[in-house]
């Protein structure tokens, strides 16, 4: 009898072990790297507390460090002690530290889950994975916000009336930055959308660009964080101004301020996220593991409760719902909705990848001028 | 002791022990120095490896550019034949594009030839697109036809192992140098692959090469060899002048036509060698291009305008922080101590909050919206259409910043206050001097070492600012550190970050230089 249990102990005490050598395979732990804010919230919310529901050890840490992930990460890569499981980071940068070996190249079908109504994970992204590393997350749009106050009784609903000082006077907000800008002056000096970047490949298209540019530049306020155009239209000191339409969103709908949006010509742009490249087994088995979790169809439009950014899979559009506190219906503040995307341009990242340095150099100049 | 009395002519003095006095003082001093640097010694440590050795670090990748040499070491070699001409037609030989068709295949299983890109797209656009298409067509190419008519002449080709004992029998390098040199690159991509190496036939590229070798080599010079797979090599090489050759120019052509582009190979060989010059050359508003140093085009001329505006400036900063400090620091010396006391927690209650708090609280202050308008616009001193503009421009970057750093010109200026004796200037009273006498020619001269040591704390602070010129200086009243700071976290240009950091440090030592000469560094004093 004693025997018996002994045996049956030991048999026990084995399978535990054996349950617990299949748990130690992966890491305890991850650090996730994201913007902060209300968008790292939205992913905690949609991601982060399901996944530690289903696995209780599992520790996660968040770093609000997305802003200067590139540079970090270099820096730890040439230190050689990567402290960062998973960066959430903007496609131009994914495809940046793609190109300099800091983000670990991957096999969409086999990493991600396949979606909900059935289609690979490849098809269901399509081209939204913009490179070997990015493994796509969220829509989102840049696009402009107005002063339903300050426009009179024709608020503005064409992109050119950024540049139209007669109509709508006051200071405008543009990010100090020639993407996004350059494009919007082209499209607004009678360049066809189709050509916008042919035209900006000359020398001449950007004298175009910045001429276009000229004839606001003393009515612009220039911001480089995404929270500015929010707080400069609250305080009244900008009529129109660009940003994230995420931001614009709370401004509008959280914070009840009178600004409306602008959706004509949104650029739309994605973000999602990188595994770093050099990761140990372990932890690179968590991560994956989560990353699978996360980019689900279900957690994808789960995320979009908690803020106006589409999900990057095409079946999880019809699963959007309403505003965990709001309970507004979150569609119509898609930047993808039929209604806002009528007029939208597509940003160029491999264009953008050769041409940043150089067009930089010059935007700046001609804003220190 | 009698000895060294009675004898002074007779030698050198002798301690007690008998060893000369100068020797012996000389160890008790040596001794001394010892123990003062045995107690430095951590300090010095902690010094050297925590903060010397990083900017040393950093300062070195101004001039490193070993990433051209080591990611296509044989198109530089290659390159170093073929001289830059403008024009289309001056794109190298075909010799040249082998030497990359190898160096590629190797830097694309290493995924180092987009960081190769991204550097030289520093300096040619377009170089970043170029190197990721030709490194995803690379293993496209139609070379495999090489490939193809060995294994035809021969199926022993297909074999690894043949390979493997081939290159590895003494003299094959010297008849197949091409091939043995791509061979390596190969071992390595095989390792790489964590794959055994008799066991992985070779790619293209290898086949490629010993076509090339073997049209390239004399027949007596392959008949002369007797190692492994001898009999096959002379057979290949009787056979390779009737196989179809492909021109590796045109595969790369095919790839993108860019590759025809002079300008392209001017830049990658004026950038070849391990340390260049481009990154200071491009701090000064000047470019290393394939035809030499030339300015930049005059759109893109940022660096010395920034670097003269953030002088100007932070001289404007520190000429502010004098006038607002001097009163202050003098107030604060001659109160009684209680009263002193008292406002002094006042000077440094700013000091004690947040940066980033304080220069937020001067947007809310300055903005067109703001406080200040507000009032005036209350007052009637301007009207509600023409409100003033006093933030995102020069005026809002110096207000701000006086105010972040006008502790630092007040507690040295306060310290060295507080040692002038006050009965100078009351001796100068009673001799007749007025009060303006008095000030200027006794109490003056004498808080000058106060100002020189607030004014160089300030104006070196002021010169690196970067989070309140990139607040609040929109885009006339930024720095050169805000471009410093792009090129860090931003561009990855760390090359550029670093040349225009070295920069910045040498103008301030030299302008150290120039007040030590002029002022004099002992007549700065912190109390």
């Amino acid at each position: 009898m004693k025997s018996k249990l002994a045996t049956l102990m030991c048999g026990a005490a084995l399978a535990m072990t054996g349950a617990h050598a299949h748990a130690a395979d992966m890491a305890d732990s991850m650090t996730i790297v994201s913007w902060g804010g209300a968008y790292q919230k939205s992913q905690i919310n949609a991601y982060a507390e399901p996944y530690k529901a289903m696995h209780p050890d599992v520790e996660v840490i968040w770093d609000e460090s997305s802003n200067e992930a590139v540079a970090k990460l270099r820096a730890m890569n040439e230190a050689g002690n990567i402290t960062w499981d998973l960066v959430d980071v903007v496609a131009a940068d994914a495809i940046r530290l793609c190109d300099e070996g800091l983000a670990m190249e991957y096999d969409p079908d086999e990493l991600l889950a396949a979606g909900d109504d059935g289609s690979s994970a490849s098809d269901d992204f399509g081209d939204l994975i913009v490179s070997d590393c990015f493994i796509p997350q969220i829509v989102y749009s840049t696009t402009f916000g107005y002063r339903t106050d300050m426009v009179g009784d024709t608020p503005p609903t064409d992109i050119c009336d950024v540049f139209d000082l007669e109509a709508y006077p006051g200071k405008r907000a543009l990010e100090k930055r020639p993407i996004n800008n350059m494009e919007w002056a082209l499209l607004c000096d009678g360049v066809a959308k189709a050509d916008v970047y042919d035209v900006l490949e000359t020398e001449e298209g950007q004298a175009q660009a910045l001429a276009k540019l000229d004839t606001i530049k003393d009515q612009v306020v220039w911001w480089s964080a995404g929270a500015d155009t929010p707080q400069l239209l609250a305080d009244g000191e900008v009529v129109m101004g660009s940003t994230y339409n995420g931001r614009l969103f709370s401004l509008i709908e959280e914070q009840d301020q009178p600004v409306a949006m602008l959706w004509d010509a949104q650029v739309f742009d994605l973000d999602g996220w990188i595994i770093p490249a050099g990761l140990p087994e372990d932890r690179l088995a968590r991560v994956k593991d989560f990353v699978k979790f996360a980019t689900d169809t279900q957690r994808l439009a789960d995320q979009a409760k908690y803020i106006s950014y589409g999900p990057a899979r095409k079946s999880s559009a019809p699963l959007v719902g309403q505003h965990a506190d709001l309970g507004i219906d979150m569609a119509p503040h898609m930047p993808t909705d039929p209604e806002n995307s009528k007029n939208t341009f597509l940003y160029n990242y491999t264009w953008w990848a050769d041409y940043r340095d150089d067009l930089d150099a010059k935007f700046q100049a001609w804003l220190a001028q | 002791m009698t000895d060294a009395t009675n004898s002074p002519s007779t030698g050198p003095m002798l301690s007690a022990d008998g060893t000369p006095l100068k020797k012996s003082l000389q160890i008790a001093l040596r001794r001394q120095k010892l123990r003062a640097l045995a107690l430095v010694a951590p300090l010095l440590l902690f010094v050297l490896i925590s903060f010397i050795a990083p900017i040393a670090d950093m300062l070195f990748r101004s001039v490193e550019n070993e990433i051209v040499s080591e990611t296509i070491p044989r198109t530089v070699i290659a390159l170093e034949q073929w001289d830059y001409e403008d024009g289309n037609a001056a794109a190298p030989s075909d010799d040249v594009y082998a030497a990359l068709y190898v160096d590629l295949s190797e830097a694309e299983e290493f995924k180092t030839h987009t960081r190769l890109g991204s550097r030289l797209n520093y300096e040619t656009t377009g170089m970043s697109s170029l190197l990721r298409k030709t490194g995803r067509g690379i293993g496209r190419m139609d070379t495999d036809e090489y490939t193809k008519q060995f294994e035809a002449l021969d199926p022993k080709w297909e074999d690894p192992a043949v390979w493997v004992a081939m290159m590895q029998s003494p003299g094959v390098a010297e008849i197949l140098p091409e091939t043995a040199s791509a061979w390596q690159s190969w071992q390595r991509i095989v390792a790489n692959k964590n794959d055994v190496l008799a066991e992985e036939q070779p790619e293209d590229f290898i086949y490629t090469m010993l076509y090339r070798d073997l049209i390239a080599q004399p027949a007596s010079a392959v008949a002369a060899y007797s190692g492994s797979g001898a009999e096959m090599l002379q057979t290949a090489d009787s056979a390779v002048d009737g196989f179809e050759a492909i021109s590796l120019r045109e595969q790369f052509l095919d790839i993108d036509e860019d590759w025809a582009d002079a300008q392209i190979w001017g830049t990658i060989k004026a950038f070849s060698s391990p340390y260049t010059a481009g990154y200071f050359l491009s701090s000064v508003d000047l470019q290393l291009t394939p035809a030499g140093v030339e300015a930049q085009p005059e759109n893109q001329q940022i660096y010395m305008l920034l670097f003269g505006r953030t002088m100007f400036m932070s001289m404007v900063i520190m000429g502010s922080c004098i006038l607002l400090g001097y009163p202050i620091a003098y107030l604060l010396s001659n109160l009684p101590l209680r009263t002193s006391n008292l406002l002094l927690i006042l000077v440094l209650l700013p000091f004690w909050t947040s940066l980033l708090v304080r220069t937020s609280a001067w947007k809310v202050l300055l903005q067109q919206q703001g406080v200040i308008n507000d009032i005036l616009v209350w007052l009637g001193l301007v009207g509600d259409g023409d409100r003033l503009v006093m933030i995102n421009n020069q005026f809002g970057t110096i207000v701000a910043m006086t105010h972040i750093l006008l502790p630092f010109m007040i507690l040295p200026l306060y310290s060295v206050m507080k040692t002038i004796p006050p009965s100078y200037v009351r001796a100068a009273k009673s001799l007749g001097a007025t009060n303006w006498t008095a000030f200027w020619r006794v109490y003056f001269p004498q808080s000058v070492p106060g100002i020189g040591a607030g004014s160089i704390l300030v104006f070196i602070l002021s010169i690196g600012y970067y989070i309140t010129p990139e607040l609040v200086g929109g885009t006339t009243g930024t720095f050169i550190s805000n471009r410093i700071a792009y090129h860090i976290s931003s561009s990855l240009n760390w090359g550029l970050a670093a040349a225009l950091g070295t920069i910045l440090l040498a103008v301030v030592l030299l302008l150290y230089w120039v007040y030590d000469r002029i002022v004099g560094i002992d007549n700065v004093s912190l109390g």
